[in-house]
């Protein structure tokens, strides 16, 4: 599992969570050159997961222009304090992160 | 429409001008910068700089946690709103960073000639930056009240003063001929007065900061780097007694303003 | 034919000219493989003329919500999402129409989900945004916006 961290927070706000992930992650475009020029090799996540109690809620797939360091926020219906919300990010060299975070 | 279009065509022609902001322009910054405000990736190192904290490391194989910021040996909580400070075991007066080297050295037994010279976001140097933002981040909401009462603090402010105000390098420029007054900006970025109190979360309140531009957490050593490249100054050292004195003299004309590190910064 | 309406197929001719060139309108898009076609993310030109046939002409809607800012300090990280009340949304696109690669992220969402999210994304330059939302109907609605991006203070 990747080292760098991942944080997230998931806030109950009536019958739902607003989840808010941000993940420590380099996101190299392929766009980019070095002092050599050589082209620095896209590295990024290219997909996330998010579940709510073991279940499968939102999958997103990702390019290399999300942002470094990238943030994402959804909004899980039916969920309350105390639920358990798993994120986990795979990237284009078969990285990856799994955290969990339980609803506030 | 034409007028806002007319205001973002002047400001990308790099024009600098103590003018105010067209007020379209500068809400709209406003409201980028708000919707920055939740969600801010200097939490991330936060949490790189709390493993580290408590990481065993270098030849002693220790952890920082003894490591004294000023407040007795461990205290995270209220350190950073005090540096930089007088310390009685390095008969110095330091700041965060230059305190972090002295605590990896003696604790750790980490290089810390060799940390100094490495660039910063490298090495031990990044390792540095999530340590400044773990510990900022514990003093976060706490007002600035750097202690004066020990002589060479107040000797320090005098030379922060004085290296505040030099005129040096191929601009002739010093930190106050960007910073020595209210009012002046650069193309979208207002300059805070360093020479009084700016408010609560600005200059040395909002650093170390997390810049989006290069997507790197910034300490206050690395923000006053920058300052000395872009005025093509030569390079003051890493934790260099000047660098220090800035920040004496900074923190304290800053005395009571609340601090907000590690923010967000474009 | 009246100005907005003629503005409407202007903007739902070059973004459906767009999605035809990432390979994501709904109708074909059903015939490539189940999962996301990751193609999409390489599509560099913006197609411009209208050539949508069939289920999911894109339409611009004011049911949909784009949430950026107007100007961004920076291009590197400008906030972009997108949300919607209507129901039956199944997916989220954003696109940024100046990038290198249109396509900055998609959403595939389930019903235990509001169709409301945000990210950051890099932004080149200034440049139109996009936020798609299709439907398992294949509806194909959007909202856009022009979000300028400037250079700060001493050179970024």
């Amino acid at each position: 599992m990747a080292t760098d961290p991942m944080r997230i927070r998931a806030q109950a706000q009536g019958s739902n969570a607003i989840v808010r992930v941000l993940m420590m992650h380099e996101m190299e475009t392929g766009q980019r050159r070095d002092a050599a020029g050589k082209t620095i090799p896209a590295w990024h996540i290219s997909d996330v997961t998010a579940q709510h109690n073991g279940k499968t809620v939102l999958t997103a797939h990702w390019g290399p222009a999300v942002s470094k360091n990238p943030f994402l926020q959804f909004t899980v219906k039916g969920a309350k304090a105390g639920d358990k919300v798993v994120v986990t990010w795979k990237d284009n060299r078969g990285e990856s992160r799994t955290d969990e975070a339980v609803v506030a | 429409m034409t007028a806002r279009r007319l205001a973002a065509a002047l400001l990308m022609c790099g024009v600098a001008f103590a003018a105010q902001a067209q007020p379209s322009t500068a809400d709209g910054i406003a409201r980028y910068r708000e919707m920055l405000a939740d969600g801010n990736p200097a939490d991330l190192f936060e949490a790189k700089g709390e493993a580290l904290w408590k990481q065993k490391r270098g030849p002693k194989g220790a952890t920082l946690e003894q490591c004294d910021l000023g407040k007795g040996p461990g205290i995270v909580k209220g350190a950073f709103v005090e540096l930089p400070r007088w310390f009685a075991d390095t008969q110095r007066v330091q700041d965060l960073e230059s305190r972090l080297l002295t605590c990896m050295e003696t604790l750790q037994g980490l290089d810390a000639k060799a940390i100094a010279e490495t660039p910063f976001g490298r090495g031990e140097q990044a390792n540095m930056e999530a340590l400044a933002a773990y510990v900022s981040a514990a003093s976060r909401g706490m007002k600035m009240n750097l202690p004066q009462a020990h002589a060479k603090e107040r000797e320090m402010f005098e030379v922060g003063k004085r290296v505040f105000f030099f005129r040096g390098g191929p601009y002739d420029f010093s930190c106050a001929s960007c910073h020595g007054e209210a009012g002046k900006r650069i193309r979208l970025q207002d300059l805070p007065d360093l020479t009084k109190n700016p408010g609560d979360g600005v200059g040395f309140a909002a650093w170390p900061a997390y810049r989006v531009s290069s997507g790197e957490l910034w300490s206050m050593q690395r923000r006053l780097y920058d300052c000395y490249r872009q005025q093509r100054f030569p390079a003051p050292g890493f934790a260099s007694d000047a660098t220090i004195a800035l920040g004496v003299y900074m923190g304290v004309n800053a005395k009571g303003a609340e601090s907000i590190a590690p923010s967000i910064k474009r | 034919m009246n100005r907005q309406r003629r503005t409407a197929l202007q903007h739902g001719a070059s973004l459906a000219g767009l999605m035809l060139s990432l390979g994501l309108m709904p109708g074909v898009a059903r015939a490539q493989a189940a999962g996301f076609n990751r193609a999409a993310f390489d599509a560099k030109s913006l197609a411009d003329v209208l050539k949508a046939i069939g289920a999911g002409t894109p339409a611009e809607s004011k049911d949909i919500n784009l949430q950026a800012p107007d100007i961004a300090e920076n291009g590197a990280v400008v906030p972009l999402g997108a949300s919607t009340t209507l129901a039956g949304v199944k997916r989220i696109l954003l696109l940024v129409e100046k990038n290198p690669n249109a396509l900055a992220a998609a959403f595939d969402l389930s019903d235990s989900i509001d169709a409301n999210v945000a990210t950051r994304v890099k932004m080149g330059q200034t440049s139109n945004v996009y936020a798609v939302a299709i439907t398992a109907d294949n509806k194909v609605l959007f909202a856009q916006k022009e979000v300028k991006v400037t250079l700060g203070g001493c050179g970024g």
